[in-house]
């Protein structure tokens, strides 16, 4: 039905009604009500208010900072054009300079003389230079996707210490919530033992300490076990998260106990049992727990921070980022590089899983 | 052309990934097999299978009992005693001083006569952001499922649009907010004074940041919770909707009178989530604001933190208000459980 509705239209002859009939119109080729209009522009109304702060972000990152402290700012990154003329020291930048008798002149800017600009001409750089009104004189500006603000982030911050602590971290905490998280699943799930409804009782109590209210004496108790100031201090507290082994716990119930009997009875050990068959059959419930705890370690603020206290050889890029826009002047320029390139795994990872994360969520209520 | 350089490129790729496996397969293999030879072998025999349940919960318990059951059990050995000291030797019970401080005011409506004036004010803004946050992410969230649960075109990208900032760290979510913000430069003001209007310092108005320390955080989790209530509403059959308009009864109706009804429970749900959330906002406003200005949008984990962590370390105070907070969370929570529960017994 829905094929030859977009058929017909496609032998519209003007393309852009086309395009546009092709956005507006509801599945099974129905006409707009106005419901459909007001949804339609709330939906659109929506997406720039969650895209556009992104994006200006992402173009204000490749601004230098006199075009991104200029006001009104513009959208697109633009770059003060310069030229080099003999005889001065440094580049100078170039103007487009309103004559007297009414011609437009490009012309190198010497100087700022009040409301004036000391022009200097580019043909003949010997003459002496002339004083213009400012309102006279545009400056020549070209747009550019310029990758200074990022190489010189990474100069000056230790940005490859911070991206090594968040990937050492990540990875190293993901392993470890999908190994110990899985297995306690497959315990609470497949094994009747004394006190199993006690263990499922205390991880289900875990749910309501979260970290904020245990700050204090948790900082406390990783300083006495030798964690604090440790990268260890940051993976390993979180990797046994009640939401994991609910998630696991739920997968490993659909399992058919047969398949665990059979093994059992072909004199598989427990291990070799759950090493080898209960863990690839719910490789599902534990990609979709990779995916999140990726997400989790990636993006963490309050845990990293009590525990590394603030040292930079340990920080992670969200405290590092956070540091630096502590400060009493904010290098913009350098903090947004630093921001777009700490949001690029999180992108790559959306792209690709978004599937999984969205239905993750919706199935499960865990928290994104 | 193009097409034989492309497919080269895709080949030389598929090249690249087979080599990388077959490095990687071997000390992957190695593992697998070395993890199951030695537990199988060496640990499992001397445990005894019939112990192997225990086994398998033993590190998720150490962990549980380290960093959890042990920082709650000292939570409330801080609360009640006193001391700058983290050692317990050197603490000294001081019975309810801790909580009678937090609340010894001349006039406990205004925070200025209180001994924790900060403390107050943190309650007075944590109510304020949760009883103005709670409300408009949830009707936001409703309006988006709603709108995304109609029969419309690029459902997936309106989708996505909305959901993406749930994955933005808090950190990378209040820098950009915090650069729309800015005075010079920033998106806000350029589109205030487009309009004719003066450019405003929002970081030197504590209403003004309020505002959008609430509007951040709707901005970041409102797509988390769409979600929630799309999946809620594609759950209701559509055969409702069907007899209501047999029956005569218009869009409207059909909303009040079968949609609310049947998205109660994951309205509740909803509710329930987004109170826990508010309650230990934290990292959002932190970044953004950093509690000010002045006290200004300082909330109680942000106290907590303060108190605890910052010179002259009173754990004692901080752990007293974790106690409290724990209260509510505790409440919330358990009611959240009990909620599942009844969810999932109704499904």
């Amino acid at each position: 039905m829905a094929r030859t509705a977009e058929r017909d239209t496609a032998s519209y002859k003007w393309w852009g009604s086309h395009i546009l009939g092709f956005l507006f119109r509801k599945q099974g080729g129905k006409r707009m009500n106005l419901t459909d209009w007001l949804t339609y522009a709330f939906l659109i109304v929506g997406t720039v208010i969650m895209f556009f702060p992104v994006l200006w972000m992402i173009m204000s990152s490749f601004k230098p900072i006199s075009t991104l402290l200029q006001t009104p700012p513009t959208f697109l990154p633009y770059y003060p054009e310069t030229i080099v003329i003999p005889g001065r020291d440094r580049p100078l930048p170039l103007l487009d300079v309103k004559l007297e008798d009414g011609s437009i002149k490009r012309m190198a800017q010497l100087s700022r003389v009040g409301r004036a600009a000391r022009v200097l001409d580019i043909e003949n750089p010997d003459a002496p230079p002339i004083n213009v009104p400012l309102e006279n004189v545009t400056p020549v500006q070209t747009v550019r996707f310029d990758l200074t603000n990022y190489t010189t982030a990474i100069e000056r911050f230790p940005f490859f210490t911070y991206l090594r602590n968040s990937v050492v971290i990540t990875i190293s905490a993901t392993i470890l919530t999908l190994l110990i998280n899985s297995m306690a699943a497959y315990a609470l799930s497949k094994f009747r033992f004394r006190g199993r409804s006690v263990i499922f009782l205390l991880i289900l109590s875990a749910l309501m300490v979260p970290l904020a209210v245990i700050m204090i004496p948790v900082f406390l108790v990783i300083g006495w076990v030798g964690l604090g100031g440790n990268l260890l201090g940051v993976i390993i507290p979180p990797a046994a998260t009640p939401t994991g082994v609910f998630l696991l716990r739920q997968y490993m119930l659909t399992i058919p106990d047969e398949l665990i009997e059979a093994a059992r009875i072909d004199g598989a050990s427990e291990w070799r049992i759950y090493w080898r068959i209960v863990l690839p059959l719910a490789a599902p419930a534990l990609a979709v727990l990779a995916i999140f705890s990726f997400m989790w370690r990636w993006n963490d603020f309050l845990w990293p921070l009590i525990v590394l206290g603030g040292k930079t050889e340990l920080s992670t890029l969200q405290i590092g980022l956070n540091s630096f826009q502590g400060e009493l002047n904010v290098q913009w320029d350098l903090i947004l590089a630093m921001t777009v390139l700490s949001i690029i795994p999180v992108v790559i990872v959306f792209a690709f899983l978004q599937k999984y994360i969205t239905s993750g969520i919706a199935s499960t209520g865990i928290k994104g | 052309m193009d097409m034989s350089k492309h497919s080269q490129a895709s080949f030389s790729l598929r090249m690249l990934w087979q080599q990388f496996t077959r490095i990687l397969s071997l000390p992957i293999m190695a593992i697998v097999y070395g993890v199951d030879w030695i537990i199988s072998r060496l640990i499992e025999p001397v445990i005894g299978s019939r112990r192997m349940p225990y086994f398998f919960v033993l590190p998720n318990m150490l962990i549980f009992v380290l960093f959890i059951l042990t920082p709650v059990l000292l939570n409330f050995v801080f609360a009640f005693t006193g001391g700058s000291s983290t050692a317990l030797s050197n603490r000294f019970g001081v019975g309810l001083a801790n909580f009678e401080r937090l609340f010894d005011c001349g006039d406990i409506t205004n925070y200025l006569t209180c001994r924790e004036d900060v403390f107050i004010r943190a309650i007075g803004n944590t109510t304020l952001y949760i009883a103005i946050e709670v409300p408009a992410m949830i009707i936001v969230a409703m309006i988006i499922a709603l709108a995304l649960n109609q029969e419309i075109r690029l459902r997936g990208f309106f989708r996505s649009a909305f959901f993406f900032p749930v994955l933005l760290s808090p950190v990378v979510v209040a820098l950009i907010w915090k650069w729309m913000l800015q005075e010079r430069g920033g998106l806000i003001n350029t589109i205030i004074s487009m309009f004719g209007g003066e450019p405003i310092n929002f970081y030197v108005n504590g209403e003004w940041m309020m505002f959008w320390a609430i509007f951040v955080s709707v901005w970041a989790q409102v797509g988390f919770y769409a979600l929630i209530l799309l999946a809620g509403l594609q759950g209701i059959p559509p055969s409702l909707f069907e007899a209501a308009r047999i029956d005569g009864a218009n869009s409207m109706q059909q909303f009040w009178r079968v949609t609310l009804p049947l998205l109660r429970p994951t309205l509740l749900v909803v509710l329930v989530l987004t109170l826990i959330r508010g309650v230990q906002m934290f990292d959002h406003i932190y970044v953004l604001t950093g509690g000010g200005p002045g006290t200004s949008t300082t909330l109680m984990v942000q106290y907590i933190y303060r108190t605890g962590f910052e010179p002259p370390n009173n754990w004692g105070l901080a752990a007293a208000v974790s106690l409290l907070l724990a209260v509510v969370l505790a409440i919330l929570t358990i009611f959240q459980l009990f909620l599942n529960r009844k969810q999932t017994e109704a499904v």
